[in-house]
């Protein structure tokens, strides 16, 4: 079977606490926190959610203890686990299971509290003996080793990776939720420590504390509830390594093929979608991925982002919320791209709402440009 | 009823680098595979240990700069049999490693830890 184009909609977001949260708040208080607030957005009870979904570094069994915390026992559970692209494949495999009648209202729900506990203490990496003595510094080696390899090949410069952390920190001085507040320069991006070159610490996603939910149902259903409806128009995912010793080409992302699958179920081109949230955990990965989802040409990346083109005001809306780089990341980020998308197609985000927006991509990246899930959203009057 | 190995694919590695011989292995179409495995990948056919000429050149550099002590090269190797492996490259400044340039493999030995494979720069640069 395979996923029919609008069939179900994200009906409810929110996020939970952001930032750092009050101590002793666990990532399933986030998670229960964002459901709830999530439901009050459509108008939905917990006892109306019979599909849980959930995806945690700090809960091995999140849907499990998601449910026992809540007191509800779910019809269908799945915590599947690629990293921050798990909550896009989470909402296919909840359009799924919403399709083959396994459950008719899902939530998505994600919680982190990585900067109160420790980033050591609660993302762990796999030792891997030919990788590990060699002293990596993953995740951000990987993608410096990428953005070397993309300045060789394509001539991008320091300057053009540096111009989308100050466009991803204009978005966010328009939104109120945003970690980071003050103006950020190319200079100051280029100038700041060195964390693994080319990339400084300004290339770089927060570390921060937080969660979220989306509820999902039927498309029927969507259509009586509180908030116009945001219909999954296309869905796409693919893996292509786990190491970055072992992806075929550090310059092109399996983005390519995640975004062509939705892009082919939405019957839309990249020239058709109004608003872009990609998952920026390094400026790098935002350049990939515009490259990659069809928004310019391969090796084009850099060119295409100069002079604010991405920034507020820029011809094409990137990352509105201010992104992993300037608003939160509290480790795996991907829920946030859907709240975002979800928000701009709804025309509820003031400052920062992007003009005459009826359709969105949110595409989320997991590990080490390893998984990658692609989902176009639209309104009603896209379908 | 097989019976069991009687050495991993990462001893198997190790043993050979304890000879100062960086091994990998090739599938039954030639096809040169690295990290070692049990079973080939793509077909799940069998594998035989090859040894590397040792020779390849830099795909990708960064610098890596902790939190405490110096800075120091991570690389990925394009070595000239066809695999791709992360090392270093040492006797130069890390950020002196130049993606394109030529490479030879030397073992690198400790008492408290398994041998492993770096490489110096050869040649004219």
């Amino acid at each position: 079977m395979m996923l029919t184009r609008g069939a179900a909609a994200i009906v409810g977001v929110a996020e939970s606490d952001l930032g750092a949260v009050a101590s002793g708040l666990s990532p399933l208080d986030l998670m229960a926190q964002g459901i709830s607030r999530a439901l009050d957005d459509c108008g939905l009870q917990l006892s109306d959610v019979d599909g849980l979904f959930a995806a945690a570094t700090q809960s091995r069994m999140a849907t499990t203890a998601l449910a026992e915390y809540l007191g509800i026992q779910p019809k269908y559970h799945d915590c599947t686990y690629m990293g921050g692209s798990s909550f896009m494949t989470l909402a296919m495999h909840a359009q799924a299971a919403i399709e083959a009648g396994l459950c008719e209202v899902a939530v998505v729900a994600y919680g982190s509290t990585q900067r109160t506990a420790g980033r050591q203490n609660v993302a762990p990496h796999d030792f891997n003996p030919y990788e590990t003595p060699f002293r990596p510094l993953l995740p951000v080696g990987a993608y410096s080793l990428a953005a070397a390899r993309h300045m060789h090949e394509f001539g991008t410069t320091r300057e053009q990776l540096a111009e989308i952390a100050v466009a991803a920190r204009g978005w966010a001085l328009l939104n109120p939720a945003a970690w980071e507040k003050k103006p950020l320069s190319i200079a100051d991006v280029i100038g700041s420590k060195m964390v693994s070159s080319p990339l400084t610490v300004r290339d770089c996603c927060l570390v921060t504390d937080g969660g979220g939910a989306i509820v999902l149902t039927s498309a029927e259903r969507a259509k009586q509830l509180r908030k116009p409806p945001v219909f999954i128009l296309g869905a796409g995912e693919t893996l292509s390594h786990l190491t970055v010793s072992n992806m075929a080409n550090l310059t092109v992302t399996g983005a390519s093929r995640s975004g062509e699958l939705a892009y082919r179920m939405a019957g839309l081109q990249p020239a058709d979608i109004d608003v872009v949230e990609v998952y920026d955990a390094f400026t790098i990965s935002t350049l990939l991925f515009l490259e990659d989802l069809g928004f310019c040409p391969k090796g084009e990346g850099g060119r295409f982002v100069l002079d604010g083109a991405i920034a507020p005001g820029g011809k094409l809306p990137v990352n509105t919320n201010g992104g992993g780089l300037s608003y939160c990341h509290p480790g795996m980020y991907g829920i946030f791209l859907l709240i975002e998308a979800a928000r701009q197609l709804r025309g509820e985000c003031g400052a920062r709402q992007a003009k005459d927006c009826q359709t969105a991509i949110a595409h989320g990246n997991g590990g080490v440009m390893s998984t990658q899930s692609t989902l176009v959203l639209g309104t009603e009057a896209t379908l | 009823m097989e019976a069991n190995s009687e050495m991993s694919p990462l001893a198997t590695f190790r043993q050979y680098l304890s000879q100062g011989r960086l091994a990998y292995q090739r599938d039954r179409d030639g096809r040169a595979v690295f990290y070692p495995r049990v079973v080939a990948p793509g077909s799940g056919g069998a594998l035989s240990w090859e040894i590397s000429k040792g020779y390849g050149h830099v795909y990708s550099t960064t610098t890596v700069f902790p939190r405490e002590g110096a800075p120091y090269n991570v690389s990925l190797i394009d070595l000239d049999e066809g695999f791709r492996l992360m090392s270093r490259v040492e006797g130069l400044n890390p950020d002196a490693v130049r993606i394109g340039m030529r490479v030879r493999m030397r073992v690198l030995e400790s008492e408290d830890a398994p041998p492993y494979p770096v490489f110096d720069p050869v040649g004219p640069q």
